[in-house]
């Protein structure tokens, strides 16, 4: 793929308004509370769109593109499944807690729910995971830009670093988000032409669902296995993502999606930022907006790719394969841009790409600067200093954030294994964690040692399970069956959503029984900590349209609407 | 004075939109043929244009933005809250 000159003044715009916004941000950081809460300001509309903004990292553009190529529709499980319901009940139900609660970021709910070793655990592993990931991120976007353009590893990834270094060491939080809400609208009008060129190319809606049909049966599947989501969710060897309903629904649709949404202090920092309860409620269901509508911007392009590459269109399109005779999925979004964007267009395009990547970086690093000075530092190592001090730390969190970051993609070039293996182990501690927080929020009883024993039982029945079980076709190793193989699950998606439901069970079973022979905390402890022990919002006054309840009955009803037409 | 986010979104669609609305114009007819025969830059670089100019215009009433902790009354309570805690002097 050739970059003209068009394409490079594009990208250099866009940069210069990236670290404009920064250095615009400047001069409103002047306490604790701006860098890293944003002064608790923001409206609504803004928070909602950098909670889904911040979560479109590398994995979603890239992968959701090369998943809709390998699965097809299904992918949009994804999506109505395994993200609307879980923003719905965030908003209605737990951001009440989180905000009202004013836990400056989610271990510190934890501690203020339960206890410090709780939040020791949760802060400790969540700092390391986020640095961590944001440099996987780093290296898959110096990896595609090698690939895809040519340009030095070492390159883009110092470049990348350094513009999100700068934009988030000066604006903090604000800046992260102002950029976050930048590039929300720079990838929707980035790709949206994309999905319209292709769509003509393939002859509509039924000329993608004919060719797709090629697909499916030459893969054995039946005709409609990419095209229609549920009706072959029947039996896991009758879709290609070999799953079936009920781990789909349970493992992704509640334990891995709410777990992430409604926990993750990537997301969860988002809404904390607003200027009020209501915004902040409002946040996640704002964003479940546009978020139920990416499947068409970023799963249909990977749909359209394959299907032009067994059934070629007007315009010859076709996926490049790897050596081993797979096709490469993770092209298929950067070569159709490459295929049908002119000079100007394709500028957008890749600029939008690239501003992907960046923003779910800079989610990391603000959650990262947070974490570490709120919960680590200023918790055990300096209790005390002025706000300013903590300030100053929150920048230097985000110097050595980044550096670690762009250290980590390193070492993932030259030891895959070991990154693959870190992940594993995150998933591990994560996957309990949605036990711990429904409990803690909705049971008055769960005691701080009853939510700590659960999440280390959760992080070790998810260990024990995977060490179990491996999918089919892969060896006892990374991938599981360290202790022996028990089950042999159809795909890898199939054990991981398992992996996440045993790990939830565990916990939540644990957790309630050491609770009930350990002390519950005196219930005046706990007023705006959990739900039987905290006034509802009065509402009244409120227009309809701002009630989060009524907003979340009409995003559920659009879900479902959407999964019946693509059934 | 604050930063409405609209200002610096609007401005930079209406640069890119302006921009493309210009390479679409001169491009040729290779540029054309690239999208299939549509002129996929004049026209999005319209619609980006637009989109700018509405979002530069809005953003000038201010109502959009982040404002200093000390100013809203949630930051002040955070505040209040860290030096009652002894986290912060």
């Amino acid at each position: 793929m050739k970059l003209t000159f068009i394409d490079w003044t594009i990208m250099v715009i866009y940069f210069v308004f990236v670290l404009g916004i920064g250095f615009a941000l400047k001069r409103y950081m002047k306490t604790s509370t701006d860098f890293f809460l944003s002064g608790r300001s923001i409206p609504a509309w803004i928070t909602g769109l950098a909670f889904i903004s911040a979560n479109l990292g590398a994995q979603e553009v890239i992968g959701m593109g090369a998943s809709g190529a390998k699965y097809g529709i299904a992918t949009s499980h994804f999506y109505w499944i395994g993200a609307i319901p879980a923003m719905a009940f965030i908003g209605v139900f737990m951001m009440p807690f989180y905000y009202g609660s004013r836990a400056r970021s989610v271990p510190e709910y934890l501690k203020l729910r339960f206890d410090e070793k709780t939040r020791g655990f949760n802060a400790i592993s969540f700092a390391v995971m986020t640095v961590l990931s944001s440099g996987i991120s780093l290296y898959a976007m110096g990896l595609l830009l090698e690939t895809l353009l040519g340009w030095d590893f070492s390159f883009s990834i110092l470049i990348a670093a350094l513009i999100v270094l700068i934009y988030v060491f000066l604006g903090g939080l604000t800046s992260a988000i102002y950029n976050e809400v930048l590039q929300f609208f720079l990838i929707v009008f980035g790709f949206a032409p994309l999905v319209f060129l292709g769509l003509r190319d393939v002859g509509g809606w039924s000329g993608l669902q004919a060719r797709l049909a090629t697909v499916a049966t030459s893969n054995g599947f039946g005709a409609g296995a990419w095209s229609e989501s549920w009706k072959y969710m029947g039996s896991p060897s009758s879709n290609p993502m070999g799953v079936e309903w009920f781990g789909l629904a349970m493992g992704l649709g509640f334990v891995l999606s709410f777990g992430y949404w409604c926990t993750d202090f990537l997301v969860v920092q988002r809404a904390m930022a607003a200027k009020s309860m209501s915004a902040a409620r409002r946040t996640p269901l704002i964003a479940a907006i546009p978020k139920m509508l990416f499947p068409f911007l970023v799963i249909l392009p990977g749909m359209i790719a394959i299907a032009l590459t067994y059934k070629s269109g007007g315009s010859g399109f076709s996926l490049p394969k790897k050596l081993d005779g797979t096709f490469e999925y993770n092209m298929a979004i950067p070569m159709m841009l490459g295929h049908y964007f002119p000079s100007g267009m394709l500028g957008v395009g890749l600029t939008a790409l690239m501003a992907s990547f960046m923003s779910g970086m800079a989610g990391n690093v603000t959650a990262f600067n947070t974490v570490w000075t709120y919960d680590i530092y200023q918790s055990y190592i300096k209790r005390g200093a002025s706000d300013q001090h903590y300030l100053w730390m929150g920048r230097m969190a985000t110097v050595f954030g980044i550096v670690i970051s762009v250290a980590a993609a390193y070492v993932t070039t030259r030891f895959n294994n070991i990154m693959d293996m870190l992940q594993l182990v995150f998933a591990f501690v994560n996957a309990p964690l949605l036990a711990t927080f429904l409990l803690g929020m909705f049971w008055k009883r769960t005691s701080g040692h009853g939510a700590f024993i659960g999440l280390i039982s959760g992080t070790i029945g998810a260990a024990i399970h995977q060490g179990l079980t491996l999918p089919a076709g892969a060896h006892a190793g990374i991938k599981g069956g360290w202790f022996g193989v028990v089950h042999s699950y159809p795909s890898e998606l199939a054990q991981a959503f398992w992996t996440a439901i045993v790990a939830w069970s565990a916990c939540f079973l644990i957790t309630i029984l050491v609770s009930l022979v350990t002390k519950p905390r005196a219930e005046g402890e706990l007023s705006g900590l959990v739900y039987s022990l905290t006034e509802r919002a009065k509402e009244d006054d409120v227009p309809w349209y701002q009630r989060p309840a009524i907003l979340a009955v009409i995003i559920l009803i659009a879900a479902v609407i959407l999964n019946i037409i693509f059934w | 004075m604050r930063l409405d986010i609209r200002l610096p979104i609007g401005l930079m669609f209406t640069v890119l939109g302006a921009l493309l609305v210009v390479v679409g114009l001169l491009g040729g007819k290779s540029f054309v043929e690239q999208s299939q025969g549509t002129n996929v830059n004049l026209w999005w670089g319209i619609v980006m244009l637009v989109f700018g100019v509405v979002m530069f215009l809005l953003g000038r009433r201010g109502t959009s933005s982040a404002r200093l902790a000390e100013e809203t009354p949630e930051g002040r309570k955070i505040e209040e809250l860290e030096r009652a805690a002894g986290l912060e002097k």
